[in-house]
């Protein structure tokens, strides 16, 4: 019988909260994190799309002036959402050889690799700060987190582009469950609303161009979704092996039930239309923890507001949950807070736990027109009760390149 | 041409800036690694923003005799005169 892994301390920085109970309290009651972008760049290069959803608590507020300038934003949020999943989980004492860190990332730092690289173009090879390397390196984040809680059983990062936080809940469960460690700090971290990533983005017509509404933009399911809308930030979650955490007299908030990865290997950033990876995923993370269909009762949806993405979505819900799936509700998260790339499977963790802590699943905005090839029971206006008993949430994320990933969180 | 005095309080600031240490820790007789727990790393970025500073050139070679504050400074020194 494989060790059971449970989740006892969750953190998070995002655009419609610089801390999980402000997230919560948000996502519950259902507001964009989206706004047009004050930054001077945007005009300088006449960017297509003008808006954004940045981090609601610049990092500024909670790190030190020295932290701040030897990170990169993206390990400046990593840290920001560990240290509150650390003190969250209530852990004073350790062994730190026990203690591993599976912290991702989508795209790493890129603010600093593109700084140095102006630096270098604008005053030479001396004024390239000594620490860029360090900084850029996508496993930043990981290095940074291990060292500021002295996790020394590993610290990993999984990059698979916006499958990256939920790979990491995935790499965590496996390391506790294969005796490798006890606790992980599991987490995703993003800042990427830099004009280059939003350049692309754009390019690839993949962001959502509503620049007069930004807060009406990201509208996962709604028939006139255009794109999604750029987020930042990051989630940290305490994975914990459940005798370590009962013997300790931890608060648990829900068991870490079962985890998949999968790979469509159909195209490169196009989602297979009949979402065969995305039903393997699902599948496989059900068959990991034991679930049936009927054990679950809500799906925090990938759901990133793309025309193309959303619907593949449904289809692989709907042959991995069959007809089950019309006794399950549906929150589109991304459309409070926009796309979190590496971060958001992390940040969707955390709600899919406080979803079954409190029984209760977080709203969906801007849906005013659902799309009719999409009959899912999307949560909207107000928060859904979920029923007592056991019961199962699943949290989905899909990644340029094909990557699929599910967890499965069941209440404890 | 700065005084040693200025020398002195313009490293300060640049360690500040750079390692959050309180600008009066930085005295004469303190090591930069010893004593202040300075790395490399840190150590480059100090120099290079001190040959900004004080418009010098402080060769890499030189940067490993720059154990003490009173040993930059009397670099810097040196190399405006």
């Amino acid at each position: 019988m494989a060790r059971k892994v449970v989740i006892t301390g969750l953190g998070a920085t995002t655009p419609i909260g610089g801390d999980v109970p402000t997230l919560w309290a948000n996502a519950l009651k259902g507001v964009s994190g989206a706004h047009t972008l004050p930054d001077e760049w945007v005009e300088t290069y006449n960017l297509p799309v003008k808006f954004a959803a940045k981090a609601s608590t610049p990092a500024s507020e909670v790190l030190s002036r020295v932290e701040m300038k030897r990170m990169d934003p993206s390990t400046q949020f990593a840290v920001v959402a560990a240290r509150e999943a650390w003190k969250d989980s209530g852990i004073e004492e350790i062994d730190h050889d026990r203690l591993a860190v599976a912290f991702a990332t989508g795209i790493g730092g890129v603010w600093t690799l593109l700084d140095a690289w102006d630096t270098l173009k604008e005053k030479g090879p001396r004024r390239v700060l000594p620490m860029t390397v360090p900084m850029l390196m996508p496993n930043g984040p990981a290095a940074a987190v291990s060292l500021d809680l002295g996790a020394r059983a590993g610290a990993h990062t999984p990059v698979s582009a916006c499958a990256s936080g939920t790979e990491a809940m995935h790499i965590g469960l496996e390391l506790i469950r294969s005796g490798k460690a006890d606790v992980v700090v599991c987490g995703g971290a993003e800042a990427a609303i830099h004009p280059m990533p939003m350049a692309s983005f754009a390019a690839m017509q993949a962001l959502s161009k509503r620049n007069d509404e930004p807060e009406r933009a990201s509208r996962p399911y709604d028939i006139d979704r255009d794109g999604f809308v750029m987020g930042e930030g990051a989630g940290a979650l305490v994975l914990e092996a459940e005798e370590h955490a009962i013997a300790r007299g931890a608060t648990i908030y829900a068991e870490l039930a079962g985890t998949s990865v999968t790979a469509d290997a159909y195209h490169i950033t196009a989602p297979d239309p009949q979402g065969l990876g995305a039903t393997r995923a699902l599948k496989a993370a059900m068959f990991d923890g034991r679930i049936q269909p009927e054990d679950v009762v809500h799906v925090n949806a990938h759901a990133t507001s793309t025309p193309v993405g959303d619907k593949p979505e449904y289809t692989a819900l709907r042959a991995a949950l069959g007809s089950h799936l019309d006794n399950v509700c549906v929150s589109a998260t991304k459309s409070q807070m926009g796309h979190l790339l590496g971060a958001s499977g992390a940040v969707e963790s955390v709600l899919s736990v406080l979803a079954v802590y409190h029984r209760k699943a977080p709203v969906t905005i801007n849906l005013e027109n659902q799309d009719p090839e999409i009959p899912l029971d999307v949560v909207t206006g107000t928060p859904r009760e979920l029923p007592e008993g056991s019961i199962v949430v699943l949290n989905n994320s899909f990644g340029f390149g094909g990557h699929n990933a599910v967890v499965a969180i069941r209440s404890v | 041409m700065a005084s040693n005095e200025e020398i002195l309080a313009g490293l300060a600031e640049i360690v500040n800036e750079e390692t959050g240490l309180a600008t009066e820790a930085v005295e004469m007789d303190k090591s930069f690694t010893e004593d202040l727990d300075i790395d490399s790393i840190s150590m480059m970025t100090i120099v290079v923003n001190a040959e900004e500073k004080f418009d010098v050139k402080i060769p890499d070679e030189e940067v490993k005799n720059l154990k003490t504050v009173a040993d930059a400074v009397n670099f810097i020194a040196g190399a405006q005169a």
